[in-house]
């Protein structure tokens, strides 16, 4: 049995307490903006523009020319000529470009036997097939470098030789719904809700139940006839609308900034929001209610928030990582939130589409809040 | 005998290998103001979380209320009021919020909870700070906001936990002053304290050591079991006295009071100043006085000079 008033006394005492305490309130407001505006700006997976190196043994007006048809697809930009291999792989090595373009001293000869340009009406060589025109040493490390390097293996040269480009005709039609023009943004700012909301919501309930033990006025609330759930429920729903104002901001301004508009009904988009919140504050008490103080609870409110950016699927595609991993990330609200809040905003998904997830994360939330009230004991020992 | 309100049979608290309270027996009759006293790390806090039932004796029982500890505490909370040692509500809420708080924490109705706040800030003199967030309160306001906040249920038991150490004398006096009119209305209290003068204005004293107590009663009836056990010596070159004395087997203390020696003897004896100029004789120029006791003499007796 549940006294509202008590709820409503701890509720109103964290609003009090909320108002007074600026950076906190600051942090509300520009931890979203902050991110969201960086975020939405900086993480692009399309890549452009990686500096490269040059070595042209030949040196001849096709070979410029080869060179800055390359250029011109932006996704090299050719910074440093060398004229041996050797001092290109330095520079490799140095990271000062991450690519060499090598065009061999018999690149005429390879041109005008190339099929790529000629298809099969390419004079036959004697005694040997075609061979590439030119090689391409590429660190491989990060592998989208190595990709959009990759990407220029099959580059059409007919325009080389003014030959009409006759593209052959793709084995598949590809439709792309949902982010036609192939923006990563698209992606990242339904994400960001979830990544912001894991720190923020866990982050504040994280360090609230600490922060009554710490300031010594746990001592007092325990000789009251205060109920856990009551502390419970009544601490975490101010941020609850926090965290609601957290998603306002970042997806009006990612309408604003960035163009992503909300595809979805934003009644549905207020219950998945209103599940994963509530499920995000749950942890966080859970989590206060085993750290001793706030240093601790920031630690775990870490441990928690690092999987939840680089395993939900915000960063990189959950298909694409191993079962055991899968199931770690399984584990995480912020897994099931960026399925949900993306079907809602790029998809426009109904509860219905997103059951299973969205009943995983009220169930986890209710599991959580009830775990929080059974851990507290109105004791000291 | 009047009604007992509060007793406690053998309660003993261990912490790990530490004993923290050991076999503590009390007794607390309704309406009186029970003094705990005893030095720092004497079991006095514990004792009292005890009793609160904020923590659960690892030995014993007790009887608070009529509700038998260990047990279920948590409809004895709605009867007593604890006011911790450090200042335990909210610096960052005003006088007013707090103590609204703490009406709504134990379901006043919103008529009553009214008439509370605005008598307690009234009798309490906080009506010029209701709007000062509490952190901000002088000592002895933050006091009285506490005791304020802690009374506000008004109820029936109320555990005070060294609630003068930190302010003035003054504010003390006028600390008391209010614990005496909750004393008027029925309250009965548990006062813990090292304060010899804080101390003397309870109706009954138990002293604790090291979590044993060693002596109880009412401040009179203690300092006259101490009777004939303390002289006064008046001279020149006390401290070189002083440390004389100190190692003799028949006394039991020394101290330097202002321009006199007060010595406790070991033994009750109705010659204590026999038995003090015996272990003076090599200074005859001395002159020795024997006095009454008072509650710091009982103390020290009972804490350091064997059976008290």
């Amino acid at each position: 049995m549940i006294s509202a008033r008590r709820t409503m006394a701890i509720l109103r005492k964290e609003l009090l307490q909320l108002r007074r305490d600026r950076l906190t309130f600051g942090m509300i407001v520009m931890i979203p903006l902050i991110q969201l505006v960086l975020f939405g700006y900086a993480i692009n997976t399309e890549i452009r523009h990686i500096p490269a190196a040059v070595v042209d043994q030949s040196n001849t007006s096709l070979s410029l020319a080869l060179t800055q048809m390359v250029e011109a697809t932006q996704v090299v930009r050719f910074e440093q000529r060398f004229v041996t291999v050797e001092e290109a792989e330095r520079a490799i090595v140095r990271a000062e470009v991450r690519a060499a373009f090598i065009i061999p001293r018999d690149i005429d000869d390879r041109l005008v036997r190339s099929a790529a340009i000629f298809g099969s009406r390419a004079p036959p060589a004697q005694g040997e097939t075609a061979r590439p025109v030119a090689q391409w040493i590429a660190d491989g490390s990060d592998t989208l470098v190595a990709g959009a390097i990759r990407s220029l293996r099959l580059m059409p040269l007919g325009e080389l030789f003014r030959e009409p480009t006759n593209a052959p005709a793709p084995t598949f039609e590809v439709t792309l719904f949902y982010n036609p023009e192939q923006r990563t943004v698209v992606n990242i700012v339904p994400g960001l809700v979830g990544v912001i909301l894991t720190m923020t919501m866990i982050m504040f309930t994280g360090a609230a139940i600490v922060r009554e033990s710490e300031r010594g006025n746990m001592e007092m609330l325990i000789t009251t006839p205060i109920r856990p759930l009551e502390l419970m429920i009544g601490k975490i729903i101010p941020y609850i609308g926090i965290g609601l104002v957290q998603v306002v901001i970042i997806l009006g301004l990612g309408a604003v900034l960035f163009s992503v508009r909300i595809a979805g009904s934003l009644g549905t988009l207020l219950l998945v929001t209103l599940l994963f919140i509530f499920a995000s504050l749950s942890l966080g008490l859970v989590l206060s209610t085993v750290a001793k103080n706030q240093l601790q609870a920031m630690q775990m409110t870490i441990f928690i928030l690092l999987p939840s950016i680089l395993l939900s699927g915000f960063m990189f595609p959950y298909e694409g990582m191993p079962r055991g991993a899968q199931l770690i990330a399984d584990l995480l609200p912020a897994t099931h939130f960026m399925r949900v809040i993306r079907g809602v905003v790029l998809r426009d998904a109904d509860v219905a589409d997103l059951g299973p997830d969205a009943a995983w994360l009220l169930g986890f939330a209710v599991l959580g809040l009830i775990v929080a009230a059974l851990r507290f004991r109105k004791r000291l020992d | 005998m009047s009604e007992i309100v509060a007793s406690a049979v053998g309660m003993t608290r261990r912490f790990g290998a530490n004993t923290a309270v050991d076999a503590l027996d009390l007794t607390v009759p309704k309406g009186v103001v029970y003094g705990l006293l005893g030095p720092n790390g004497s079991g006095k806090t514990t004792a009292m979380r005890m009793l609160t039932g904020l923590l659960t004796p690892s030995d014993g029982h007790a009887e608070v209320l009529g509700t038998r500890l260990p047990g279920n505490a948590e409809a004895l909370k709605r009867r007593i009021g604890y006011m911790t040692q450090g200042f335990t509500y909210y610096r960052d809420l005003t006088v007013l919020e707090n103590l609204r708080f703490i009406a709504e924490i134990h379901d006043l109705p919103a008529r009553r909870k009214r008439q509370r706040i605005d008598a307690l800030l009234e009798s309490y003199e906080l009506r010029a700070q209701a709007g000062r967030l509490a952190g901000a309160l002088s000592g002895g306001q933050r006091q009285r906001l506490a005791l304020a906040a802690t009374v506000i249920h008004e109820p029936e038991l109320l555990f005070l936990d060294e609630p003068t150490s930190a302010v003035d004398p003054e504010t003390r006096r006028g600390f008391w002053e209010r614990l005496f009119d909750l004393v008027e209305l029925g309250t009965t209290m548990i006062v813990s304290t090292h304060l010899m003068d804080e101390a003397e204005r309870c109706h009954r004293i138990a002293i604790l050591d090291r979590g044993r107590k060693c002596a109880d009663g009412t401040p009179p009836e203690l300092m006259e079991k101490a009777e004939g056990r303390v002289v006064e010596v008046a001279g020149d070159d006390l401290r070189r006295i002083g440390r004389e004395l100190a190692g003799h087997p028949d006394i039991a203390s020394v101290a330097q009071i202002g321009t006199l020696l007060r010595v406790l003897v070991a033994e009750a004896t109705t010659e204590a100043e026999a038995v003090v100029a015996q272990a003076l004789r090599g200074h005859p120029e001395l002159s020795l006085r024997a006095v009454r006791p008072n509650l710091e003499d009982v103390f020290v007796l009972a804490t350091h000079g064997g059976a008290g």
